[in-house]
């Protein structure tokens, strides 16, 4: 991929995949009728530096190869690298729209690793994270879907109701966007009554407000035909790409991490798993909206039932210690020490642990040799395998329709890229 | 009228008359433009829960004058694949046009550039001359996006062109002439006489124009959204498609002419309605200088009525920008032939049967 | 009566005068530091993909047959319209009648093109 030879071979590939393989739709003209049109990576409506070479004849789109990479930032090799806990700050790039969400996930999976019981406390802590994520990650969904069909309030309206969030995070953890909260053991600061006082007043008017934003699309003639039937992808061929997440409820199955595959405490959490079945923009829209609902309904629940308690479990082999008894107590200093430059003491194995994410299905495979490094990490991350089913969905459908469907799978190229 | 009195004035036709062409340009049409821009923003940020532009000058009220400058100053890049010649001439041939409709807009009842017997047929005839200027724009820049943007743009203002003159067609059926200021004297008194409520006319035919002239209204209403390139017909500048259209390889100054444009044939379209539809210059209810004795407070009067209306339609185009998606091209040109054509001719038929009456 | 279209002409020149004006004024002002990556052509931050300059999809140039066709008709409907209450005091129900003649025949052209598919845009 060196010389000027190889990347104009490579990009001649490219090309003829284009125009030959790709194109299923038989041009009847003998001459050449498409024209090649490069979308992204710097492109406004491609959410990041995603970019699609597409083959166009006339508005309809005949072919379609999304190309990956332009944000690869090497962090399953980074992983190899750094110890559990340096690895932590890496996972709030991943999907940079949820990172407390993959905070969460990465703590779990190191946890199931090195077998680690959390306190009750930080898994509620966590859960509301994780709900609070979620919301915020939606709201960016439908805004952006919003705008990509040209309805640009609903964004600047979302973003409204995430602020408020952003608030929320920023009392909690200290930053607003790169969190890095939780820990392994648990999470790395108490929450607080302030918090829970926010949070109450966000959940107060986060129905009625949704209700205002969806007002402005759910009953639009316009969004309406922009969205139904656009991009229709069925239940078995969505299992088939490997959909997970609102993409693949969309479809009608009712697969949810939560739900299947309980962590956490969400198996004592009543919400319901939002499905819809006609597997299209509009459905994978409401699927979003409905199960910002539903986490409204689960903060709810858990700031009812959070108990009282440590945020970090005890065990010193695996948990960093408290700041304070590091700087009073010898045997703390030394666990510190060796946590810090080592890493912690997993035993030899591997272990795979995923969490529904805004997303979809985020997981940690990680091949553990017995050190504090990971010997190597694999990151299942939903944005690049949702992407999979870009080239399906758009084929045949007009360029209009293209930012439609890229704006309903909700695609953060962070995660996609790693 | 003013020209007329320009020429006497000077003691020269010409001069009269070139003061009485550049008097929009330089009283209206830039100050207009530049606050229209900030109203463009002021709107959406209040649409939005936002402030919008408010550090330049006292509530942001220089903002867009800022934009110019900054504009100006900016380097103006012509594509080395470019067709340079068509590049260069295409924001003239746009501003151009857009400039050439005002001076036949009746800003009052002694005001109007060129009081033209065809009027109505001229603005329109030159409003669409910035398909040209669009496709020159789009076809020069030898870009994609650029490409797609004319061609969606001048398909969509050529077609909505059909639905726009059947729905004054059909309203220039019931008025019996084109010039904007005879229209608009016609209306006269008070608002009950304007055309949307079935104009001047006596007995039982006003209230059976009122609907269809409504519908005449909506119909060239909607299709002026079109011609404008407005949401939800903003598909050729889409900018979450297509970039910024016809004018992505634009810079600088030559991309504020098409923004200065844009802005100016929002005012157009909006002017045509209002001297068809809504009076024109003539006052809702009765005029001040005439209560009070004073003559010449009557023209100034007009003027404010003319541009007052004017404006308010140019807020509803921008409220519809900030509410509405923009359509896919199928569905605009399914909108336009499949629903507003038809409509439009229906609508002609009723006029037509009216009429008889 | 065409010395009303003098101010027209002259509206028209003012405005490429101005234009003139405005795009000298921004090339005496802004700098002028031409490189060629500058002056390649933007296609999303990639090099163009072949040229724009290609055959383009016949759709567009269908529409603008269709715009040139019935934008005639309704130019032929203006003198008719303008002159409207004249001839109806003239000739009565006969002109509507006449007009409406033509109008059949241009909804005839009208549902021909739709039974053709020439809106269509798949």
């Amino acid at each position: 991929m060196n010389t000027p030879n190889e990347q104009s071979q490579y990009k001649s590939k490219i090309l003829e995949t284009l125009l030959t393989k790709a194109t299923d739709v038989v041009i009847e003209d003998t001459l050449e009728n498409g024209m090649v049109l490069n979308m992204g990576p710097q492109h406004p409506a491609t959410h990041g530096v995603l970019r699609l070479l597409i083959n166009i004849d006339g508005e309809t789109v005949i072919g379609c190869v999304p190309e990956l990479g332009y944000l690869h930032r090497g962090y399953e090799k980074i992983a190899e690298n750094s110890t559990y806990h340096e690895f932590i700050p890496h996972t709030d790039r991943l999907d940079y729209l949820a990172p407390l969400s993959n905070n969460t996930a990465f703590a779990l999976a190191v946890e199931k690793l090195a077998g680690v019981e959390i306190p009750k406390r930080a898994k509620y802590i966590r859960m509301i994270i994780s709900e609070m994520a979620r919301i915020a990650s939606h709201l960016v969904a439908i805004g952006t879907m919003a705008m990509d069909v040209g309805a640009l309030t609903v964004l600047l309206w979302s973003f409204r109701e995430r602020e408020k969030l952003q608030d929320i995070m920023d009392l909690l953890t200290g930053a607003r966007f790169t969190t890095s909260y939780t820990r392994i053991g648990g999470v790395a600061s108490d929450w607080t009554p302030q918090c829970t006082a926010m949070l109450k007043d966000f959940l107060e008017h986060f129905d009625e407000n949704l209700d205002e934003m969806e007002r402005l699309l759910n009953t639009n003639r316009i969004f309406l035909e922009r969205t139904e039937g656009i991009g229709v992808i069925s239940a078995e061929q969505a299992i088939a790409m490997g959909l997970t997440g609102p993409n693949l409820r969309a479809t009608g199955i009712d697969y949810d991490v939560r739900r299947v595959f309980p962590y956490l405490d969400y198996e004592n959490i009543d919400f319901n798993v939002i499905t819809y079945t006609e597997g299209d923009s509009l459905a994978r829209y409401w699927v979003r909206c409905d199960e910002m609902r539903e986490s409204a309904k689960i903060l709810r629940q858990c700031l009812e039932k959070m108990p009282d308690g440590d945020i970090l479990a005890h065990d010193p082999k695996n948990v960093l210690p408290k700041k304070f008894d590091v700087y009073t107590k010898m045997e703390e200093l030394i666990h510190d020490f060796m946590l810090v430059n080592f890493g912690l003491n997993p035993p030899v194995g591997e272990v795979y642990f995923s969490v529904e994410n805004p997303k979809g299905e985020l997981g940690f495979y990680i091949v553990s040799d017995g050190t504090g490094h990971p010997w190597r990490l694999k990151i299942r991350s939903p944005s690049f395998v949702n992407l999979q089913s870009l080239p399906l969905l758009i084929k045949g459908h007009m360029v209009s329709d293209i930012v439609a469907i890229i704006g309903s799978i909700d695609p953060v190229m962070g995660e996609a890229d790693k | 009228m003013i020209p007329d009195y320009l020429a006497e004035f000077f003691g020269n036709k010409f001069i009269g008359y070139l003061i009485a062409a550049a008097l929009p340009l330089f009283l209206w049409i830039l100050p207009y433009a530049l606050y229209a821009v900030y109203a463009e923003r002021k709107v959406s940020a209040f649409m939005q829960d936002r402030i919008g532009p408010n550090r330049v000058g006292p509530k942001g009220l220089f903002q867009t004058i800022a934009d110019i400058l900054k504009l100006i100053q900016k380097e103006d890049i012509v594509p080395a694949s470019a067709d340079k010649p068509l590049f260069v001439m295409a924001p003239y041939v746009i501003f151009a046009g857009t400039f050439a409709a005002f001076a036949a807009l009746p800003f009052s009842s002694i005001y109007i550039g060129s009081n033209i017997n065809l009027g109505v047929f001229y603005i329109m005839a030159v409003s669409s001359f910035s398909v040209v200027g669009i496709l020159m724009a789009g076809w020069a820049g030898n870009n994609k996006y650029s490409l797609y943007g004319a061609m969606r743009s001048v398909a969509q203002i050529v077609s909505y062109e059909v639905p726009a003159l059947l729905a004054i067609v059909s309203a220039v059926m019931v008025i019996g002439s084109l010039n904007l200021n005879e229209i608009s004297e016609m209306q006269t008194a008070y608002f009950w006489n304007w055309w949307i409520f079935g104009g001047p006319v006596v007995g039982i035919k006003k209230f059976l124009l009122i609907i269809p002239m409504t519908i005449a209204f909506i119909i060239f209403f909607i299709a002026s959204l079109a011609e404008v390139n407005r949401t939800p017909f903003d598909i050729p500048e889409a900018e979450s498609e297509l970039v910024a259209g016809f004018h992505t390889e634009y810079t600088g100054m030559k991309f504020a002419m098409f923004f200065l444009a844009e802005y100016g044939n929002m005012f157009v379209v909006s002017a045509i309605s209002v001297s068809i539809f809504f009076g024109g210059w003539q006052s809702p209810f009765g005029y001040l200088g005439n209560s009070l004795g004073i003559s010449w407070l009557i023209p100034v009067e007009q003027v404010f009525w003319f541009l007052f209306k004017g404006s308010l339609l140019v807020l509803v185009q921008m409220w519809l920008r900030w509410t509405l998606p923009r359509l896919r091209v199928d569905q605009l040109m399914t909108v336009c032939w499949k629903y507003l054509t038809p409509y439009a001719f229906i609508n002609l038929v009723l006029i037509g049967i009216i009429t008889l009456f | 009566m065409i010395e009303q279209y003098i101010p027209l002409i002259l509206a028209i020149l003012i405005a490429l005068l101005f234009s003139l004006f405005l795009l000298k004024a921004s090339s005496w002002f802004g700098p002028q530091r031409p490189n060629p990556e500058k002056l390649s052509t933007y296609e999303s931050g990639m090099e163009p993909v072949r040229t724009a300059r290609e055959r383009f999809s016949v759709k567009f140039y269908i529409v603008a047959i269709m715009f040139i066709i019935f934008d005639i008709e309704v130019v032929f409907l203006y003198p008719w319209a303008v002159n409207l209450k004249n001839l109806i005091d003239l000739m009565g129900f006969f002109i509507i009648a006449e007009m409406f003649i033509f109008i059949i025949i241009l909804l005839a052209g009208y549902l021909y093109l739709l039974k053709k598919g020439a809106l269509k845009w798949d």
